[in-house]
């Protein structure tokens, strides 16, 4: 037999899911987790509760801890007194998960968005010279930049300068 | 504490903004209750929960040990960008080495040192900060003291090449957490070992001293080379299950790729003696150099200062 979800349970999903697509990354806060790609499910448990499932954009993000939080704050100020939180390591994020409202947003606050993430069926190259991107300066739109570092002030960006204005910024990385 | 939250009230302090009013927040900066929340931990068939826990003890604890190592560069690297790609690999290799440590303690809940009762230290804190040297499975190669620039990148060359052989192999691995991890860590380290075959790249070709600090610094890491391929019987009986790799069976892709970057680079391969046994065993058999016990004194004086997580 199978037994259809309630329309009940469906709304109450449905609630849970628009209060946690709200919540905000704690680290590039125009950015909300679902924008990120790191929201990957809301649902109901067994006992009723509010499954929430999230993956890390890196294996040693530090903001893992402030997601968790504020997703068990969006639901339980809203009444959601019973939710978990889970972790999927599989599979793995990338950057290509960023939304497209997502990706505009970082633009907006001159941070550089990812193209599109590396694939690799065999054994992954060396790059010894960095790999050109093509990209424009956020503030002034000059293709004259060039690449300071491959890691940044978070795990998930690299630092840039631009030739043309003199500005340094910041660039999500293809992962 | 209460664990019913007003969020607003929660941000009128800064103690209580950084621990979001939580419980689950430990003194020590712990800001997740369990990283493999809600994941199914349960072991593949005919897998012995025992090996596959040493397995992981092995692969957590050459990034842990190598991340500590590596976090010492902080402030004192050359530049700043150097500093914080520096700080950044270290951040990449602690995340790794905490969810091994996790699926260790997973695996066997009994290799998970006793704290006093009612301590929130988390089973992988256990494991980093109160295991005593002998008890640490990392290789050898990830102890040694930092040395100069030049020594820290030819060092994170070779290991981030090794790491990232024997990960691209363990996606294939018949457990879904190991699979899951490794699949993360290839991602990582291939940033990492770009970062170095750069810089090891711009050292060699860039002035006599730095070629000169460069071709000493190759040599300096060298006779830890070898213990890197070495197949302990638990890795042996793990890669049989199909659940671990034989590091023996990466040494070829590692040689090759390293040899791009010398014959790139203008050096060669170092002919020097590999380092012998520490008395009848190596890293994996809990047998380390010298330079472990003041590293490990300074990565766990804290937390063994207050077993509790309380001060
Ligand atoms: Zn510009």
């Amino acid at each position: 037999m199978v037994t259809l979800p309630s329309t009940d349970t469906t709304r109450r999903e449905e609630t849970a899911r628009a209060l946690a697509a709200q919540v905000t990354d704690p680290e590039m806060p125009m950015l909300t987790l679902e924008d990120l790609g790191v929201l990957r499910d809301v649902s109901s448990g067994d006992r009723g509760q509010i499954l929430v499932t999230i993956t890390p954009t890196y294996s040693g993000c530090p903001a893992m801890g402030a997601m968790r939080d504020d997703l068990l704050h969006a639901l339980r100020d809203h009444g959601f007194d019973d939710v978990e939180i889970r972790v999927r390591l599989h599979p793995a994020w990338s950057s290509d998960w960023i939304s497209a409202r997502g990706r505009a947003a970082l633009v907006e606050h001159g941070i550089s968005v990812p193209g599109a993430a590396a694939r690799h069926d065999g054994p992954v190259p060396l790059t010894l010279l960095p790999v050109p991107r093509a990209l424009t300066c956020p503030r002034c739109d000059s293709v004259e930049v060039s690449l300071v570092s491959e890691f940044g002030s978070t795990a998930c960006k690299a630092m840039y300068r631009c030739a043309c204005c003199l500005e340094p910024f910041e660039h999500v990385k293809e992962i | 504490m209460s664990h019913v939250h007003d969020h607003d009230a929660d941000h009128e302090s800064v103690y209580a903004g950084l621990t979001g009013g939580d419980d689950s927040r430990w003194a020590f900066g712990t800001d997740f209750e369990d990283p493999l929340a809600g994941i199914d931990t349960t072991l593949p068939d005919g897998v012995d929960a025992a090996a596959l826990s040493q397995y992981c003890l092995m692969l957590g604890d050459d990034a842990l040990i190598y991340s500590h190592r590596l976090s010492q560069w902080a402030s004192n690297a050359p530049d700043l960008e150097e500093d914080i790609a520096l700080a950044n690999v270290a951040l990449d290799l602690l995340g790794q080495a905490r969810l091994l440590l996790v699926r260790a303690a997973a695996a066997d809940g009994d290799l998970v040192p006793a704290l006093p009762e009612g301590s929130p230290v988390p089973d992988e804190d256990a494991l980093a900060f109160f295991r005593d040297e002998a008890a640490f499975r990392n290789v050898r190669f990830v102890e040694p003291e930092n040395g100069d620039f030049a020594v820290t990148m030819a060092r994170l060359l070779v290991f981030s090449t090794f790491r990232l052989a024997v990960m691209q192999r363990l996606v294939g691995s018949h457990d879904t957490v190991l699979s899951a991890i490794a699949a993360k860590a290839v991602k990582e380290l291939t940033y990492h070992r770009d970062y170095a075959g750069r810089w090891f790249l711009t050292l060699a070709q860039g002035t006599g001293e730095s070629r000169r600090r460069l071709l000493a610094a190759l040599t300096l890491v060298w006779p830890l080379y070898d213990e890197l391929f070495r197949t302990h019987p638990v890795e042996a009986l793990l890669a049989e299950q199909g659940v671990g790799v034989d590091p023996a069976a990466v040494a070829d892709d590692v040689a090759v790729l390293l040899e791009q970057v010398f014959s790139v680079s203008g050096t060669d391969r170092p002919d020097v003696p590999a380092a012998g046994p520490v008395g009848t065993g190596m890293g994996r058999d809990g047998m380390h150099s010298e330079a472990m016990g003041p590293l490990l004194a300074e990565m766990q004086v804290v937390a063994r200062a207050h077993p509790s997580g309380r001060w």
